[in-house]
């Protein structure tokens, strides 16, 4: 007979949205140990496990549910670990949604586990009691090989995991003065704690992984460099960097920013504690946020925490086409973000000192669906209308910084910047080079990115050990 | 950490710096740039490469102290070190034999160039260097660039900050008196400006190495945007230097006072300001 059903999936505490639009905390609060307990309880463990395939890096969900239920944390850290070097990360920002929630049996009727805040609950519980934990597996023996890995993002951290966890001596070379790449500078500290990310890239340098910061690859070293140097294969993960713009008049007045400017100085360089942190960030009062995805959300939410009165996400499509997850658009809703649908900025004015001071916009309306397979935005002819701003954040999407394919020989690049390489083995076109993550998806997703790692550092295995 | 190895004052609020940054000094050329971060809670701020040693492992900076970071890193003595030092960034200066060049500086740039000007002569060019100090006990590196130019001209006011003007005088007077093939400037954006203007007409191509605002120098936060003829280029990846004829001066002097409000110090306003 099969089990009796529960489908009331527990609730994640969050902060009151009144108070958090105006703090950097965590904005989800984890569960409690009773809370996790009673939605560990609701898992049947399917036999066919289809939630696992939903996992892109195929974490074994039901096993770790199952050491959760019976109360054994060690072995469900053990679980996790086993696939997924960044628990702790994903459990937070991972589109369960789409991936293996949406697959969950019990998603059928409505009430998918919540394996993510699951994950993020035992990752949590092991941050809090690492004194407890065994010490890890002894390093395996030294294959003698050496890698090399650019970019510390979550393909880069993955693949250098992976990497050192089979015997090589991995070395990541990393731009920033810190690791983690967008999980840093991009993705906010209320819902993904830089604590939390360090945590993580502590827990890669003791598998033996030596990370150096400030070092650009193609202005140091360049690839051909790094591989005639004395490393037998690099990966490639330097992510999808490079800012678009709108391209319309007045966009370089001062108080336009792009998200990666924006997000950079808030996150990364702590903004939001200035004066204590020397980095300061022009916040006016009207702050409007052109875009629709997790950036523009990201951005929204974090001009409201430094301060502004009201902050706008002008979108050109409607609601329905809002590509930013669904949890996090509500999460901006409740916060008191204020939706411009089917708006298009067309040019921006200046006041006094060459600040903004105002947003030219017109009205769109939906047409056919185009390639994307999105109804199309046209502009309402006569529909034109200002919108008085002092501070705008452009969150249009961003593409590989070309840095790395212009000082690279015999890399493959498509017309959109991305590096060309092979799906399931992340093997570009250049002998002894892997890709992986946004550098070859374009901007994509932390879990899309760490399979795309995992899977090259099986491959660059297999070729070292058949060389 | 990067060990300070050596710091000397070479006139008043203008550090030298070395630098132990052995990564840096193997791959570095001349008119690139290091980003610097003083301790974890410190900003990103870009400084000229003024000089490096391969051989030692050593880049040297120069720079003033007009604010928060500046004033911090002189702050710092010799033997301790700072916590970020990325580079070389940005493109190599743009090197060729053009004939006679005409080198426009001021302030931190009149250490900053030597590399370029070093680099002009290699290259066989006659170089004459006009350097814009505001006074003479603000003055320094005119021994060290007379070493290597075939001409050092100084302008000095009278101790005012309120006008720049003067370098254009004697760069006014070289170009009437002699065939000029090319114009290299680097200083306050003002000033670049006006040697803009200046050369304008005679059509003397004119290069400026442009100082907006930065945060990563690699290309990732589009803060350094730069209007050049009509087209946004980053003044870190494509850069710094550019067409001086082709700048958009307003839109930079804007951004680059983006965190200066009236009250910034009254030293650094320029009459021929847009934005003040
Ligand atoms: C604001 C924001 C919010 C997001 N929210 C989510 C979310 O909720 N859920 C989700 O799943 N995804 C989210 N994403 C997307 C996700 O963060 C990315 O898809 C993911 O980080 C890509 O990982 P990566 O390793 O490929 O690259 P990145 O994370 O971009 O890391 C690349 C690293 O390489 C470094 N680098 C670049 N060039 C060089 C060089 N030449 N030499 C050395 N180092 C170099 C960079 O400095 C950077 O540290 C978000 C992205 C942003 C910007
Ligand atoms: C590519 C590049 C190379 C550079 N190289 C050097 C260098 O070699 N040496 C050096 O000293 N600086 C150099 N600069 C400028 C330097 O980055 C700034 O002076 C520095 O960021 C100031 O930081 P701060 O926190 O000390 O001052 P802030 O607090 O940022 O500024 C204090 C005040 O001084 C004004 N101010 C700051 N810098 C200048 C300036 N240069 N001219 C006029 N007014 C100014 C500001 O508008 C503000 O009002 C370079 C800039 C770029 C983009
Ligand atoms: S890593 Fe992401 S997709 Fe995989 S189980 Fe965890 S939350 Fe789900
Ligand atoms: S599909 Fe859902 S219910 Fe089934 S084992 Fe996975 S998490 Fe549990
Ligand atoms: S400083 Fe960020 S793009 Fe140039």
């Amino acid at each position: 007979m099969p089990p009796k059903l529960n489908l009331n999936r527990v609730d994640m505490p969050r902060q009151d949205p009144r108070v958090r639009a105006r703090n950097f905390r965590e904005v989800a609060l984890g569960y409690t140990p009773e809370q996790a307990l009673e939605e560990a309880s609701r898992c049947i463990l399917c036999p066919k496990r289809p939630c696992v395939g939903g996992c892109p890096v195929n974490i074994d969900i039901p096993d770790f549910i199952e050491a959760l239920r019976k109360g054994d944390m060690h072995q469900a850290v053990r679980v996790l670990k086993n696939k997924n070097a960044l628990p702790g990360i994903c459990g937070r920002v991972c589109p369960q949604e789409s991936q293996c929630e949406v697959v969950c049996t019990l998603e059928k009727r409505k009430a998918p586990v919540a394996i993510g805040r699951l994950e993020r609950y035992i990752a949590d519980w092991e941050r809090k009691n690492k004194a407890e934990l065994a010490p890890p597996a002894p390093p395996p023996p030294p294959t003698g090989k050496k890698v090399a890995v650019v970019g510390s993002g979550p393909a880069g951290l993955t693949a250098a995991a992976e990497m050192a966890k089979l015997g090589h001596a991995v070395t990541v070379f990393e731009a920033l003065h810190v690791a983690g790449g967008v999980l840093m500078y991009g993705i906010p500290e209320f819902r993904l704690p830089k604590e939390t990310v360090q945590g993580e890239v502590d827990y890669v340098k003791s598998l033996g992984v030596e990370i150096v910061l400030d070092a650009v690859i193609g202005k140091i070293d360049s690839v051909d460099e790094l591989l005639a140097g004395g490393y037998d294969v690099v990966f490639l993960g330097t992510g999808a960097g490079l800012p678009m713009f709108l391209g319309v008049p007045g966009e370089d007045l001062c108080g336009i920013y792009s998200a990666n400017e924006f997000l950079t100085r808030t996150n990364l360089m702590k903004a939001y504690l200035y004066p204590e942190y020397d980095t300061p960030l022009g916040m006016g009062k009207n702050v409007a946020v052109i875009g629709g995805g997790n950036v523009a959300m990201d951005s929204a939410r974090c001009a409201l925490r430094l301060g502004a009165k009201n902050v706008y996400i002008v979108y050109r499509r409607s609601a329905a086409e809002l590509p930013a997850r669904k949890e996090e658009v509500e999460n901006a809703m409740e916060e008191g973000i204020i939706f411009k649908f089917l708006t298009n900025p067309t040019g921006f004015l200046g006041g006094g000192r060459g600040w903004v001071s105002g947003m030219q916009c017109i009205e769109m309306e939906l047409g056919e669906p185009d390639a994307s397979g999105r109804r199309r935005p046209i502009p309402k002819p006569g529909s034109e209308f200002l919108m008085k701003v002092d501070t705008v954040v452009v969150a249009l999407g961003t593409s590989p910084n070309p840095l790395i394919a212009q000082t690279t020989v015999g890399l493959q690049t498509t017309r959109h910047g991305t590096v060309v390489a092979d799906e399931k083995t992340g093997k570009t076109v250049k002998d002894r080079v892997w890709a992986g993550g946004d550098i070859v998806t374009g901007a994509a997703t932390v879990i899309s990115a760490m399979g795309a790692g995992k899977r090259a550092a099986a491959d660059m295995h297999a070729f070292l050990m058949r060389k | 950490m990067y060990q300070i190895l050596s710091a000397e004052t070479l006139a008043p609020n203008i550090h030298q710096y070395r630098i132990l940054a052995p990564r840096i000094a193997r791959k570095a050329k001349p008119g690139q740039f290091v980003i610097v971060m003083v301790d974890e809670k410190g900003e990103r701020i870009p400084l000229t490469i003024a000089d490096w040693d391969a051989s030692e492992g050593s880049v040297t900076v120069v720079f003033n102290e007009v604010g928060k970071t500046t004033h911090k890193l002189a702050s710092v003595k010799p033997g301790d070190g700072i916590l970020s030092f990325t580079g070389p960034l940005g493109l190599p200066a743009h090197v060729d034999k053009f004939g006679t060049v005409v080198c426009v500086v001021a302030g931190y740039s009149t250490a900053t160039c030597a590399p370029i000007i070093k680099a002009l002569k290699a290259a066989g060019n006659r170089v004459i260097v006009i350097i814009r100090a505001p006074s003479k006990d603000t003055l320094f590196g005119d021994e060290q660039l007379g070493a290597i130019a075939d001409r050092v001209i100084i302008s000095t006011g009278d101790g005012s900050f309120e006008c720049v003007g003067f370098v254009l005088d004697p760069l006014k007077d070289v170009i009437q008196k002699e065939k000029v093939d090319r114009v290299f400037t680097a200083g306050p954006v003002c000033m670049m400006k006006l040697v803009a203007n200046t050369t304008k007409p005679f059509k003397i191509p004119t290069i400026a190495s442009l100082n907006p605002i930065m945060v990563d120098g690699t290309g990732m936060c589009g803060c350094c945007r730069v209007n050049i003829g009509g087209e946004t280029k980053f003044a870190c990846v494509d850069g710094p230097e550019f067409d001086a004829h082709k700048v958009d001066w307003a839109s930079l002097m804007a951004r680059r006072c983006t965190y200066s409000d009236d009250t910034g110090p009254v030293k650094y306003r320029c009459l021929n300001c847009a934005q003040w």
